[in-house]
C-alpha cells in the first residue's frame, strides 16, 4: 500500500513542534482520515477536533501545506505525493494542544451582533427572490477559517477592534433579512471594524461553503456604511425624506 | 516517529508553508499595473500627438483647452483625476494594490512586514476610499465623452468610414462600460442596498437591475483588466498614428 | 482524593446543545430559570447541524390536504403502532407552531409562490411535509436557536463531558462533568436536569453518526437509575455513501429521493418495485434498507456493494439548488457529479429511536429531576423514525422538557448531594491513567464497532445476539483495563475511554432487548422470526439498572383513546 508522510504539529501553548508520521493511504482518503489513522494507531493522546466528516460542522479546520483548509475535505491525493504533508493549527488562534486551538473569542464577537428583529406589523410571507440572496450569508459553517486567514487578525491582531469576516457575513445575513427591522451600520463601523477590512478577499478563497464573502457581504455592508455616514447626499436626501 | 523539530514559521515578511508559487500573482500586478502607471504618467505630460483625424486618445478626453488660454500644461492632467480616482478607489483595484504594493498581505497565508499599526481604511488616506460612488457618477460622465469619441471616429471628414482606429477606440469605450457598469457602488444603488425587494417601491424592476449588475459585478476583474489594457493601447495606437509611426488601415 | 472541581449552579441544567437541548433552555429560560447548557463539542457542532432534509410538520402549504391527523397517522404507522400515541399526538399538533417560531426568530426556509414555508415529499409522509432550507435545514435550525441563545443569556459549557449525574435519594440534583481541554473536573448543582445528549451510532462501524454519539445520556440516566425503552430498535439509514472507504456511512439525505431519486440495482432494475410497488423510494426507512441490503446480499449490488441512486434525470441546476451539499459532497470525496450520473449508496447506522423512558406531556424520566428530549429519549417514533419527524420531535419535546423542567425547579428544594460521589466519579474517569494494560481505547472501539456491525445490525438472530452479548463482557473486561498515554490536555484517547464505557451500556441494552423481541417490527428484523407478533405489539422493552446489573423488563403499551383509534383506522388504503 502507499504511503504518505504527515508532519503533524504536536504542542500545545507553550510550544512545540512537528513530528513525522507514516500513514498508509487508501483510496479517496482525507487528510482527516490520515489525522484519524495517527489517533488509532500511533498517537492516542492527537489532539483533532471533527465532528461530521463531510463539510457540514466546520470543526476540523487546521492549515494544511499552508493553507487554511478543512481536513475533512483535503483529499490526499490532491496534494503533492512526494512530499510530506504539514498540518498545523490555525495561526489566529491561541494554541490548546496539537491541532485544537481556542476559538472561544469568536463566540464573544457573536454576542455584540443585535439578534433578527422584525419589523412592526409584519406578515410572515416572504418571497423566494428576497430568501435567496440571503441563505448564501446563511450556509456558514462557522469553520473560522475566514479568521484565521484574514491578516487583520492574523498579523494584525486587531481582535479587539475586528469582529473578522464571518461575522460580516452574519450580519450580511441580518441586514439583508426581508423582514429585519433594525439597523447595525453604526455598529459596524464604530465597533466592529469594519474599516479595517481592506477587501483584500482571503476570506473569499479559503471560504468551504463558497461564500462570495468580500463581493457580497463585506462590500455591500461597507456601501451601506457609506450610505448612512460618508455620502452627504445620501445623507441629506434622508434627512429630508425625514428618515 | 521521529520527532522532526521544525519550528514554526516566525511571521516575516513573505513567511508561509505554501509551497505554490503565491507571489506570480504580486509579480504580475506589479509588473502591468506599474506599466501602465509609467506609460500613462509620460503621456499625460507628453501634451502632444493625442489626436489625428476623427480620433481623439482616451486620456485627453474631453479635450479641455487644449490651446492653453487658461491652463499652460497639458490638458490631460485635467482630467485625469477623473479615471485615474476611479480606478484607484475601485473595490477591486484596492484588492490588488494593497497586496501587490503594499503586501498587506502580499498573499493570503503569507506573513507581512514587522508590525506596524494597521488602520486599514478606517483612518487617512484610505478612509477616502469611501467617495469611490463619486467617481463612479464622474466616471459614467466620462463613458458618455468617450462613447461621442468613438461616435466621431467613424466620421472622416465628414464621411462615413471605418478605420482600424474606429475599431480600437469603439471596442475600448465598450470594455470600459463593461467595467464602469459592473461596479460595486452601482450594483448596491440599483437594488443591493434594498433589504427586502418584494416589499420595496419598484422593487422588481430595481431586483431586475441588481440582477444585472450582480451578473456583470461577477466579472469586474476580468473587465477590469481588459479595459486597463484597451485603454492603454487606444491611447498608445493614436499617439502611433498621429506621430507618423503607424499608418492607420481604412477598412471601410 | 482530590477535591479540584469547580462547581456551578443552575436551575435548569440542560445536557446537550442540539436542537433538543437549545430549545429546552430557550423554553427554561424564558419561565424565569437560571440555564447552563453542556456540550462535547463547540456549541453549533451538534448532530443537528448535520440533518439534511428538512422538519416534518402538517402546515398545508403545498398540499392543503394536510392536517395533524394525518401527520399522527403516519407516524404511527411508521413507527408500527409501537409509538407512544401521546407523544405522536403533541408532535403532530405542535409541530407547525414550532416551526413559525423559528421562523420568527430569523429562520429562513425555502418559500412556495405565495411566500410560505416551502415544503417537500418524504418517505412514509402521506402529504409533501418537510419544511426545509435546500438540504442544510439542520445547520439553519441549530444557528437560529443558538444565536437566541446566546442572546437571551444562556450559559454555555462548550467542550464539556458529563460522565456522572448526582443524585439525592432517587432525585437527580447535579452532574459531574470534565472540560475537554485542560481536564479539569466541574462539578453542577442543578434543581433539574434534561438530557438532550443525542443517538447512539458510534457503537456501529458503518454510520452517519460522529464521535460524540456514544450514548451518553442514556447510560448517564441508566446510572442513576432511569428507564430506558425500545432499546432494539435502531434505524439504518438505507443511504449512506459507500465509496471511496473513509467516507463510507456518511449520510445520503432522504431529499435526494424527495426530489425524485430512483434507486436501481447492478443490472439497472428498479428494485423497489418487488419490495414496495406503491410507496416506491418513498417507502419507510426500514423498508428501503432492507430493500438494498438483500440486493446486494443477493449479489446484485453494485461494485463497491451498494445500489444507485440516481437524480441525474433532474435538471442539473435544479439538482444543485435543491441539493447543494449533496452536489459538492460527491463532487469533492468520491468524484461523482450527480446531475451526470448515479451514486453509490448503503444502508449506514443512523438514529435511534429507544431511548430514556417519558412521559409524553413533560418529557420527565421515571426518576424525578430528570427530563429527556430529542434523540434521547424513547417514545414518539416506535419502531421506526419517518424522515423528517426528528427535527420536528426536537422542538416539540425540546420545549416541553424545557417547560416542565423549569417548574419542577420552581417547586424543588435546592441542590443537595453526597460528595463520596463526586470522589468516586474522579476516580473512576482517572483510572485509565494508572491502568497496566497496554491497550489503547481506540482498538476496543474498533472491535465494539465490529461486533455491533457484524452482530447487531439490519438483520439479526438468536445466534449472532447471543454471541454479541458474550463479545460485549469480553469488551467490557478490556475497556476496564485499557490506558491512556499523555496528560489530561486534550486528550482524545482519555476522553474515549470514557466514551466506550457508555457505547458499552448501550449495546448491551440494544442486545439484549433485540434478543428478547422475537419479532421484526420497523428497524427491528429477526431472520428467525421474520413476521409481526401481535403479542409484542402490546409490550414495550424496558431496560433498568438493579443492584448493579442490567435487567430487562416488559411493560405495556398504555391503551389509545377511541378518538385516536378512529384517526388511525381511517383511510386504510
Ligand atoms: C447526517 C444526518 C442527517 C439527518 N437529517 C435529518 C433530517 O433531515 N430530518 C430530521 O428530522 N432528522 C435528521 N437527522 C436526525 C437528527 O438530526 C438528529 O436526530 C437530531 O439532530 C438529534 O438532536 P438532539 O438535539 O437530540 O441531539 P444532538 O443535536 O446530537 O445534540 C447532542 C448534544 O449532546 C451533547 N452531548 C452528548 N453527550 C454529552 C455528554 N456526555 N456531556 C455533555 N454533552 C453531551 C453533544 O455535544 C451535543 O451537543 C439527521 C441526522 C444525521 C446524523
Ligand atoms: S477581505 Fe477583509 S475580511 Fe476578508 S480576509 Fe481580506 S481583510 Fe479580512
Ligand atoms: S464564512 Fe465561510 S470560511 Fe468563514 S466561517 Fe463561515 S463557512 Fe467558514
Ligand atoms: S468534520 Fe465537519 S467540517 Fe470537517
Ligand atoms: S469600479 Fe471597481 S468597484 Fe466600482
Amino acid at each position: 500500500m502507499k504511503e504518505a508522510t504527515l508532519l503533524v504539529f504536536r504542542g500545545d501553548s507553550n510550544g512545540g513542534q512537528t513530528i513525522a508520521y507514516r500513514v498508509p493511504v487508501a483510496p479517496g482518503m482525507v487528510v482527516l482520515d490520515a489525522l484519524h489513522h495517527i489517533q488509532g494507531h500511533l498517537a492516542p493522546d492527537l489532539a483533532v477536533r471533527w465532528n461530521c466528516k463531510a463539510g457540514k460542522c466546520g470543526s476540523c479546520s487546521a492549515e494544511v501545506n499552508g493553507r487554511p483548509r478543512l481536513t475533512c475535505k483535503t483529499r490526499m491525493d490532491d496534494l503533492p505525493q512526494d512530499q510530506p504533508i504539514t498540518v498545523l493549527p490555525m495561526k489566529s488562534f491561541p494554541r490548546i494542544k496539537d491541532l485544537v486551538t481556542d476559538v472561544s473569542w469568536n463566540y464573544r464577537v457573536n454576542r455584540k451582533i443585535p439578534p433578527f428583529e422584525p419589523r412592526k406589523g409584519v406578515e410572515w410571507k416572504i418571497s423566494q427572490l428576497d430568501v435567496d440572496r440571503v441563505q448564501e450569508f446563511r450556509k456558514c459553517i462557522e469553520c473560522f477559517l475566514c479568521q484565521d486567514v484574514c491578516h487583520v487578525l492574523r498579523e494584525h491582531d486587531k481582535q479587539e477592534q475586528f469582529a473578522g469576516p464571518r461575522f460580516f457575513v452574519r450580519i450580511a445575513g441580518l441586514e439583508m433579512h426581508p423582514l429585519d427591522g433594525r439597523h447595525r451600520a453604526a455598529l459596524l463601523k464604530d465597533q466592529l471594524g469594519l474599516g479595517l477590512c481592506n477587501i483584500t478577499k482571503c476570506c473569499t478563497e479559503v471560504c468551504p461553503e463558497e461564500i462570495r464573502i468580500t463581493d457580497n457581504a463585506i462590500i455591500p455592508l461597507k456601501e451601506r456604511v457609506v450610505d448612512e455616514f460618508y455620502d452627504p447626499l445620501t445623507m441629506l436626501f434622508r434627512k429630508v425624506r425625514g428618515q | 516517529m521521529a520527532g522532526v523539530p521544525t519550528s514554526l514559521p516566525e511571521s516575516r515578511l513573505g513567511s508561509t508553508l505554501r509551497g505554490d508559487a503565491w507571489w506570480m500573482e504580486i509579480l504580475a500586478v506589479v509588473i502591468v499595473l506599474g506599466g501602465f502607471g509609467a506609460y500613462a504618467t509620460l503621456r499625460a505630460f507628453e501634451n502632444a500627438y493625442y489626436f489625428w483625424g476623427p480620433y481623439l486618445s482616451p486620456f485627453y478626453s474631453p479635450l479641455i483647452d487644449p490651446q492653453h488660454h487658461w491652463w499652460p500644461f497639458s490638458p490631460a492632467l485635467l482630467i485625469l483625476v477623473g479615471p485615474l480616482g476611479f480606478r484607484a478607489t475601485c473595490y477591486y483595484y484596492r484588492k490588488a494594490y494593497y497586496r501587490a504594493f503594499f503586501f498587506d498581505p502580499p498573499a493570503c497565508a503569507v506573513g507581512e512586514s514587522a508590525r506596524r499599526n494597521y488602520r486599514g481604511e478606517t483612518a487617512f488616506p484610505f478612509i477616502l476610499q469611501n467617495v469611490h460612488r463619486y467617481f463612479f457618477y464622474l466616471a459614467v460622465l466620462f463613458i458618455a465623452f468617450l462613447w461621442r469619441d468613438a461616435f466621431r471616429s467613424f466620421f472622416f471628414e465628414g464621411r462615413f468610414g471605418v478605420g482600424v482606429g474606429t475599431l480600437v477606440l469603439t471596442l475600448n469605450v465598450s470594455l470600459l462600460s463593461l467595467y464602469t457598469f459592473s461596479c460595486h457602488s452601482l450594483r448596491h444603488l440599483a437594488g443591493g442596498k434594498l433589504d427586502c425587494f418584494s416589499c420595496a417601491t419598484f422593487g422588481r424592476p430595481r431586483f431586475a437591475a441588481w440582477r444585472v449588475s450582480t451578473f456583470l459585478n461577477e466579472r469586474h476583474m476580468l473587465f477590469a483588466w481588459c479595459s486597463l489594457v484597451s485603454v492603454g493601447f487606444a491611447d498608445f495606437y493614436v499617439r502611433m498614428v498621429a506621430c507618423g509611426t503607424f499608418r492607420d488601415l481604412r477598412l471601410l | 482524593m482530590t477535591t479540584n472541581y469547580e462547581t456551578r449552579e443552575h436551575d435548569v441544567l440542560v445536557i446537550g446543545a442540539g436542537g433538543a437541548g437549545l430549545r429546552a433552555s430557550l423554553e427554561a429560560l424564558a419561565q424565569g430559570a437560571s440555564v447552563g447548557v453542556i456540550c462535547k463539542s463547540l456549541l453549533g457542532k451538534a448532530h443537528t447541524v448535520m440533518a439534511e432534509g428538512g422538519i416534518a410538520a402538517a402546515m398545508a402549504h403545498v398540499d392543503s390536504a394536510d392536517n395533524w391527523k394525518t401527520h399522527f397517522r403516519d407516524t404511527m404507522r411508521g413507527g408500527k403502532l409501537l409509538n407512544n400515541w401521546r407523544m405522536a399526538q403533541l408532535h403532530a399538533q405542535e409541530s407547525p407552531e414550532r416551526v413559525r417560531e423559528l421562523e420568527q426568530w430569523g429562520a429562513l426556509f425555502d418559500r412556495t409562490e405565495k411566500g410560505d414555508i416551502l415544503q417537500r415529499a418524504f418517505g412514509g409522509h402521506t402529504f409533501k411535509r418537510l419544511c426545509h432550507v435546500g438540504d442544510r435545514t439542520g445547520l439553519e435550525m441549530i444557528r437560529t436557536l443558538q444565536d437566541r441563545g446566546v442572546q437571551q443569556g444562556i450559559d454555555v459549557y462548550m467542550e464539556c463531558t458529563v460522565t456522572r449525574l448526582l443524585t439525592d435519594g432517587g432525585r437527580v440534583t447535579g452532574a459531574f462533568a470534565y472540560w475537554r481541554e485542560a481536564g479539569r473536573f466541574i462539578v453542577f448543582k442543578a434543581k433539574a436536569i434534561v438530557i438532550a445528549t443525542g443517538g447512539i451510532g458510534k457503537a456501529w462501524r458503518i454510520t452517519s453518526n460522529s464521535w460524540e454519539y456514544t450514548g451518553d445520556g442514556m447510560a448517564l440516566a441508566y446510572e442513576a437509575g432511569a428507564e430506558l425503552m425500545d432499546m432494539e430498535f435502531v434505524q439504518f439509514h438505507p443511504t449512506g455513501m459507500v465509496w471511496p472507504p473513509g467516507v463510507q456511512g456518511i449520510l445520503v439525505t432522504e431529499a435526494v429521493r424527495g426530489e425524485g431519486g430512483i434507486l436501481r440495482n447492478k443490472a439497472g432494475e428498479r428494485f423497489m418495485e418487488k419490495y414496495d410497488p406503491k410507496r416506491m423510494e418513498l417507502s419507510t426507512r426500514d423498508v428501503v434498507a432492507r430493500s438494498i441490503y438483500t440486493e446486494v446480499k443477493e449479489g446484485r449490488g453494485t461494485e463497491h456493494g451498494g445500489a444507485y441512486l440516481d437524480i441525474s434525470h433532474k435538471a442539473a441546476e435544479y439538482v444543485k439548488k435543491k441539493l447543494p451539499s449533496m452536489y459538492h459532497q460527491f463532487k469533492e470525496l468520491a468524484d461523482v457529479d450527480i446531475t451526470k450520473g448515479p451514486m453509490e449508496v448503503g444502508p449506514t447506522c443512523h438514529y435511534m429511536m429507544g431511548g430514556i423512558r417519558v412521559e409524553a406531556e413533560t418529557a420527565q424520566s421515571t426518576i424525578s429531576g430528570l427530563f429527556a428530549a430529542g434523540e434521547a429519549a424513547a417514545g414518539l417514533h416506535g419502531s421506526n423514525r419517518l424522515g423528517g419527524n426528528s427535527l420536528s420531535d426536537l422542538l416539540v419535546f425540546g420545549r416541553r422538557a424545557g417547560l416542565a423542567a423549569a417548574e419542577y425547579a420552581k417547586r424543588a428544594s435546592a441542590s443537595s448531594f453526597d460528595n463520596s460521589q463526586i470522589d468516586q466519579a474522579e476516580k473512576e474517569l482517572l483510572a485509565p491513567f494508572s491502568n497496566s494494560g497496554t491497550e489503547s481505547p481506540y482498538a476496543v472501539q474498533r472491535d465494539l464497532q465490529e461486533v455491533m456491525q457484524n452482530l447487531v445490525g439490519i438483520y439479526r438472530t438468536k445466534e449472532d445476539l447471543e454471541k454479541a452479548l458474550v463479545e460485549l463482557g469480553k469488551l467490557k473486561v478490556r475497556t476496564a483495563k485499557a490506558s491512556v498515554e499523555g496528560s489530561r490536555l486534550f486528550n482524545p484517547g482519555w476522553h474515549l475511554s470514557y466514551d466506550l464505557k457508555a457505547m458499552l451500556i448501550v449495546s448491551e441494552a440494544v442486545t439484549l432487548s433485540a434478543l428478547a423481541r422475537t419479532e421484526s417490527r420497523g428497524a427491528h428484523s429477526r431472520i428467525d422470526y421474520p413476521n409481526v407478533d401481535p403479542v409484542w405489539e402490546k409490550k414495550h422493552n424496558i431496560i433498568v439498572r438493579e443492584s448493579g446489573a442490567m435487567k430487562r423488563r416488559e411493560s405495556p403499551l398504555e391503551a389509545m383513546p377511541e378518538d385516536l383509534q378512529q384517526i388511525l383506522a381511517e383511510d386504510r388504503s
